[in-house]
């Protein structure tokens, strides 16, 4: 029978708690199977390690974002004159740009991500705290949203709302915030319905003890992967209004953007397309890796 | 005579990324034509998993090693298609669970005739009239109508017998139960029993029973082998084993199971403690920890099973002192 | 099985007004007019002009002729392509637009299905692993990515495929945009069917029937793939949703004819009426094709009919 992180994670600590066993706590154990995964633990310090690129690169870079120079207008890579990934068409310093696009894709992922969240988490748990047929409402609401291109809605918002990047943000986590509040609200009722619950209440735990100890763990697992999984598509989603024109302006840059400069040179000058859609695709692989090794070290399945 | 099932010192690991688990450990026992053979023991004693092992079913980190002959002939390293000729045709297991065990987007008429078609070459039409007769037999109400039902259809009952219609349609020598009533209220229990029974007297099938219900082997088998911790630990005529059981895990199964005798207000007698868990196995014998007839010996070397009586054998260091 | 079409159109029908609605009501509350960038004409201009546009009206008398006129299928003129209304660009570009979403949607099912089965029947072999990192790579990298790396490749240093253009479909012009377009749902369907096999695969019913003496390819045909399937259908909304948006960048980089280049066109260039438009034909469309995989669905799972029934 399969068991979803929730039950695994629930019945197991009642269970060696009731049976007097020492017991690892599940977090224990799950950050061990988290460690010895090697691509996710790789992809965490390759993670990092274009984090604090992007941030302290553009601070010392010698080259700064606009600095366009006629002379060396798309110069191919070389190491003279600080101009490892080459220049672009204004002769502006491609790596210099390339980093700091990296802040501005990582930032936009992030707080997406957070708004995303926010509204996800709060909507799911209601839905799932609530239940019946406020419930059923609410999550029909959300199977008929989840079918949309809701792409469509994002340009429609970024259209009439003026390409403002905060606007970006909340256009993007508005409607993104879909899947996770399935996933919280269907955690909610997992959690709710658990006999472990019961039991817990039956033999005197305090409420913020339960909720400590086996509603959050419970809610919080599938949606620490989801997370995870959700950053990576919404940089990808940024870029791809920044590739169409309606995401980040000038004079900011992002990957998308840069992506889309570099396409139109792609037989002139490739170095323009290869270093930000390479960066933007390691980081998408990290995210990834390490969703996957979240979602194993909870819910270790054979995969 | 040789027998139809010879099972000898089968073992059966399995990897796991805590190490290698032994679930089956030094197994030997033997089948004849007809009779009635029950397993008894608790969760984890290894009784499904050997049973599985002989028929190529465990799962893929499994392992199984030592010698299962089927009339002479050793099908534990068979090939997956000399091992689908005896499969559901000559060797048939009916599994606990008949809601999963049913594939649930195909009817069940069509399941059932699946293997006829397979095993007796029989066109659809041909299997199909043997099937209604097979859910007559397990006396499956409206059967025409039944065929063309999806699992989710019908009850705990029905789908057991499917189960069992399923695997008696081919007219196997050795039906495998592996605890068939476990998922059903008592009443469906006794049905189910007693359409095993039928079966097995009009038929002459062999049965392997798996259960942890003694009651269960105490209508139905002839012989009784009782498995603790991947081990045999008893084996013998069931009418010698329940009235004298030698062996003390098998004392205190029969002791505990309840009585109308007996003091209402005295408390259920139990075998106190758990079944070790396999991943962490020392020497000795498994069931030393919660024996109380356990003296030095006991921990430091695994008894073996040597003869107590006719037919009867045990392992238990005190029956050999 | 006509109730279960019934519910799914009670619901569908409310969303597509909800949505008509929002985007009508998003777009008049937008700062600034849609005639911004011509702000330099003369006032008795600008005003005939908004009255020629029913911009001089209430608005809820905007609506009301909104609605009026969306039912009849006009959405009114084009703001941008002057001479051209809403619906006559959108019958001008869905055409083509349609015909590289579904011939993707087919690459991608038939593609990503099959990697996916032989990916969970070989599971954990080099093949599995193959297929596996390919995905992860379909996934990691976006299509507007992809889409001009092929087009480099095969045409401009092969020479095989044609690098842009529609040329009336012929079919060198769909290979690589159809291609671009149907990876990354190669890559998902991909996982998600070797997810399913693999946990059909796991199960009890599985074990029964290889207990009953079935060859593999018995097993897998008929008892295990029906119900891996399903999740693949669940997927599917998402799926045709997936490649309605790749089409829009698709379109761009091959520089296709299809209702995606007008749209992010009208996007810019704040083409209001273009934009809503495409906005509420795309989602019907979608609504519609959603209640045909449930069909599908229902089709291939007998507990869901029964729900229904």
């Amino acid at each position: 029978m399969s068991a979803k992180p929730g039950e695994l994670l629930g019945s197991g600590a009642l269970a060696s708690a009731a049976a007097g066993q020492a017991s690892r706590s599940l977090w224990a154990q799950a950050a061990r199977r988290f460690r010895r995964n090697r691509a996710a633990m790789g992809s965490v310090y390759i993670l990092s390690l274009i984090a604090v690129t992007a941030v302290l690169v553009p601070m010392f870079w010698p080259h700064g974002i606009e600095d366009a120079s006629w002379e060396k207008i798309l110069a191919p890579p070389s190491f003279d004159d600080w101009h490892w990934f080459g220049t672009d068409a204004n002769g502006r310093d491609l790596l210099v740009r390339v980093f700091y696009g990296g802040r501005i894709s990582l930032t936009i992922g992030l707080l997406t991500t957070m708004v995303a969240l926010s509204i996800g988490v709060t909507y799911g748990a209601l839905a799932g705290f609530v239940g019946g047929r406020t419930d059923g409402f609410m999550m029909r609401f959300v199977d008929v949203l989840y079918s949309l291109p809701l792409l469509f809605f994002i340009i429609l918002l970024v259209t009439v709302f003026g390409r403002n990047i905060y606007l970006v943000f909340v256009a993007i986590g508005a409607v993104e915030w879909l899947t996770m509040s399935r996933i919280v609200r269907g955690q909610t009722l997992t959690v709710k319905s658990k006999e472990f619950v019961e039991s817990a209440v039956a033999i005197g735990m305090s409420r913020s003890a339960i909720l400590a100890r086996y509603i959050i763990p419970n809610v919080l697992g599938p949606v620490v992967v989801y997370v995870t999984l959700l950053i990576p598509t919404n940089i990808v989603i940024e870029s791809y209004l920044s590739f169409i024109g309606l995401g980040v302006q000038e004079p900011l840059t992002s990957w998308g953007l840069l992506i889309s400069q570099g396409s139109g040179q792609l037989d002139s000058a490739p170095w323009l397309i290869f270093f930000p859609a390479t960066l933007l695709a390691i980081t998408m692989f990290c995210f990834n890796f390490i969703g996957d090794g979240l979602r194993d070290a909870l819910d270790p399945r054979d995969r | 005579m040789s027998a139809l099932i010879d099972c000898e010192h089968l073992e059966v690991r399995f990897r796991t990324e805590h190490g290698d688990v032994c679930a089956v450990n030094d197994l030997s026992f033997q089948l004849e034509a007809g009779e009635c053979l029950g397993i008894v023991g608790e969760s984890g004693s290894g009784k499904s998993q050997s049973m599985l092992a002989m028929l190529g079913l465990l799962a893929d980190n499994g392992h199984a090693t030592g010698i299962v002959r089927y009339r002479g002939r050793d099908i534990l390293n068979l090939s997956r298609r000399e091992l689908d000729k005896l499969r559901g045709d000559r060797l048939a297991m009916v599994f606990q669970d008949a809601l999963s065990g049913l594939t649930p987007t195909m009817r069940i008429g069509e399941q059932l005739a699946e293997s006829l078609m397979r095993h007796r070459g029989l066109s659809r039409a041909a299997a199909k009239s043997r099937v209604l007769e097979m859910l007559e037999i397990v006396k499956i109400p409206a059967p025409a109508t039944r065929y063309r039902a999806y699992p989710f259809e019908l009850s705990g009952g029905m789908r057991q017998r499917v189960m069992i219609a399923m695997a008696m349609l081919c007219q196997p020598e050795v039906l495998i139960c592996d605890e068939p009533t476990t998922a059903l209220d008592v009443t469906v229990q006794a049905q189910i029993l007693r359409l095993l029974d039928g079966l097995k007297r009009h038929t002459g099938t062999a049965i392997i029973l798996i259960t942890h219900d003694l009651g269960v082997v105490a209508g139905l088998c002839n012989r009784v082998l009782i498995m603790y911790a991947g081990r045999a630990v008893e084996m013998g005529n069931t009418a010698d084993i329940y009235s004298a059981p030698q062996h003390p895990y098998t004392a205190g199964l029969l002791r505990s199971i309840p009585t109308l005798k007996g003091d209402p207000a005295t408390d259920l007698p139990t075998i106190p403690g758990q079944p070790p868990s396999l991943e962490q196995r020392g020497p000795g014998c498994a069931f030393a920890e919660r024996c109380e007839h356990a003296f030095d010996p006991c921990t430091r070397q695994t008894p073996q099973l040597a003869s107590v009586g006719t037919a009867h054998i045990a392992a238990c260091h005190r029956l050999n002192s | 099985m006509s109730a279960f079409i019934l519910r799914r159109l009670l619901i569908a029908i409310p969303t597509v007004c909800v949505i008509a609605t929002a985007s009508f009501f998003l777009m008049r509350a937008a700062p600034g007019g849609p005639f911004d960038a011509e702000a330099d004409l003369e006032p008795e201009v600008l005003e005939n002009i908004r009255a020629a546009y029913d911009l001089d009206k209430p608005l809820l008398v905007q609506f009301q002729i909104y609605v009026s006129n969306a039912i009849r299928g006009d959405f009114g003129p084009s703001l941008v392509y002057k001479d051209f209304s809403v619906t006559e660009l959108v019958a001008i570009g869905l055409p083509v637009s349609l015909q590289l979403g579904a011939w993707a949607m087919l690459v991608a099912l038939v593609l990503g299905g099959l990697a996916g089965i032989i990916a969970a029947l070989r599971q954990n072999r080099l093949i599995d692993h193959a297929i596996m990192a390919m995905a992860m790579t379909g996934i990691a990298i976006p299509s507007f990515v992809v889409a001009p790396i092929l087009a480099l490749f095969f045409g401009l240093y092969l020479r095989l495929l044609p690098v842009a253009g529609w040329n009336d479909g012929a079919w060198q012009n769909m290979v690589l945009p159809v291609t671009a377009l149907a990876l990354p749902q190669v890559a998902v369907i991909a996982r998600l069917v070797r997810g399913g096999m693999l946990e059909v695969l796991r199960s009890n019913f599985v074990r029964t029937a290889r207990a009953k003496g079935l060859p593999e390819y018995r097993v897998v045909s008929a008892h295990v793939l029906r119900s891996a399937l399903i999740p693949l259908v669940g997927y599917l909304g998402p799926a045709l949703a997936g490649i309605m948006t790749g089409s829009l960048v698709i379109e761009l980089i091959f520089n296709l004819p299809g209702i995606g280049r007008y749209f992010i066109q009208g996007a810019l260039n704040r083409d209001y009426p273009l934009v809503m438009g495409v906005v509420v034909i795309y989602a019907c469309l979608i609504i519609t094709l959603n209640l045909l995989s449930d069909l599908a669905y229902a089709a291939l799972d007998p507990r869901v009919r029964r729900a229904y029934r």
